[in-house]
């Protein structure tokens, strides 16, 4: 059942995705079970064949609806189970800049993975970052710029989050089209995700860090 | 003085290829039927809700010299700045698919809609980058009117935020050129919206005068190089 669940899903297939997740259900599965075997386990095949360019990011768009169809189902359930997320992750476009495939793209990939994205827009102003972090007790920010005018931003919301104290608990990565590895390392962030697959390794890899997992 | 120039669709629709290739499929390679499906809704909706259109202004290469010192941000040396003095005729341009793309890319997104969204979103790149070589055909085809241009003349166009020209240059150019006349406006950081607008400067002159290598200082930094292309395009006709 939960092999035909993340079949369905790695072919795009959102209404069996749906219906197979509430019958998986019905037979008594647990919600964690069809969350972590079925619905994460068909997107982390697609974001495997993704890296290795056996698929492309239209199949990974269309896999990914069909694991929020699944999620739809599941969700009451994981609610009243007490499931908790791989980690919460803040994300968003820095401010003065509206650009947000890049980063809606990487909330997708990391939703598959099975972290809660919260997703603050565009234009956000540095502070709201950090308030944001605060209020849902995020382990990283996520931050995207497409201009080299608003990269300044992010290295803002570096400083905020030192300031604020929330340095040893809140990790960084900023990615987008002007962005490098160089500037990440200039401003103090701690990773740079030039793509969707590497931002979800790479937060993978932060949240792993011992007093950075995912709050309960 | 400048000139409103409406665009059909047609004239810009974007290339599957091209569409292609912007969402990281690399070009020959076989799609399966509802990735090409995705393609044909993503151009079908884009032809019903985009207003291609553009904006046109001669100018000298004197008044654009103060245009392109902007706010004295360029890099030192540029291709424009090497370019410029050997150049016979210039254009600023600026064009737009309209609001109603960007909102519509937006809200796919937001429904769930997202490989729809994504896929318009990469058709409506493409246009835009139609869009500007359909202002710089325009363009030739003025100077052609108007007995400025022979084979020998080649046409290029050069936007602020690459090739050395700081993004800031934008502003100048917006003083100058007014595209918020086709709706188009600047904001402090510098971004066009709608986000799918172009802008720039068409030079035209001897083809051999847009044969530069990519080897100023920044083009280390850039992650295109497709300067290269275009270069090599013109100078093959």
């Amino acid at each position: 059942m939960l092999a035909e669940i993340s079949r369905n899903l790695i072919n795009g297939d959102g209404e069996e995705v749906a219906a197979l997740t509430g019958r998986a259900l019905g037979e008594g599965i647990t919600a964690r079970r069809i969350l972590d075997e079925g619905l994460i386990g068909g997107m982390t095949v697609v974001g495997d064949r993704f890296k290795a360019h056996e698929i492309f990011l239209p199949d990974v768009l269309m896999a990914a609806k069909a694991m929020y169809a699944g999620m739809d189902v599941l969700r009451p359930r994981l609610v009243r189970d007490g499931v908790p997320s791989r980690g919460r992750v803040v994300l968003g476009t820095v401010q003065g800049d509206l650009h947000d495939i890049g980063k809606n793209l990487v909330g997708i990939m990391l939703r598959g993975a099975g972290f809660e994205i919260i997703d603050l827009g565009n234009d956000v102003a540095p502070q709201r970052f950090v308030e944001a972090a605060r209020e849902h007790d995020a382990r990283i920010i996520g931050m995207s710029a497409l201009l080299t005018t608003t990269m300044p931003a992010m290295s803002k919301v570096v400083d905020l989050v030192k300031q604020e104290g929330l340095g040893a608990k809140v990790r960084i990565i900023i990615g987008g089209a002007p962005v490098s590895e160089e500037f990440a390392q200039r401003i103090g962030a701690d990773a740079y995700g030039f793509d969707s697959a590497k931002a979800v390794d790479l937060v993978k890899n932060l949240m792993s860090e011992p007093g950075h997992e995912a709050a309960s | 003085m400048s000139r409103i120039i409406p665009i059909c669709f047609s004239d810009i629709a974007p290339e599957r290829h091209a569409v292609f290739e912007h969402q990281g499929i690399p070009a020959g390679r076989a799609v399966p039927a509802q990735i090409g499906a995705l393609f044909t809704t993503a151009v079908d909706l884009l032809n019903e809700i985009a207003v291609p259109v553009g904006i046109l202004a001669d100018i000298s290469i004197a008044e654009f010299e103060e245009v392109y010192q902007g706010e004295g941000r360029n890099e030192p040396q540029t291709p424009v700045a090497d370019i410029l003095p050997l150049a016979d005729d210039l254009a600023l341009f600026a064009a737009t698919l309209g609001e109603r793309v960007s909102r519509e890319i937006t809200d796919r997104f937001k429904s769930g809609d997202l490989a729809v969204g994504a896929m318009l979103d990469a058709a409506a790149s493409v246009a835009a980058d139609n869009l500007a070589q359909a202002m710089q055909d325009h363009f030739c085809q003025a100077l052609s009117e108007n007995g400025r241009m022979d084979p020998s003349t080649g046409v290029l166009r050069y936007s602020p935020g690459y090739c050395g020209w700081h993004i800031s240059g934008q502003r100048r150019l917006f003083e100058d050129l007014h595209p918020e006349q086709i709706g188009i406006t600047l904001r402090d950081s510098f971004l066009m919206q709608p986000l799918k607008s172009v802008s720039g400067v068409l030079i035209a002159g001897p083809k051999q005068i847009h044969d530069f290598e990519d080897t100023y200082p920044f083009c280390a930094q850039c992650k295109m190089h497709n300067c290269r292309e275009r270069i090599r395009s013109l100078l093959s006709r």
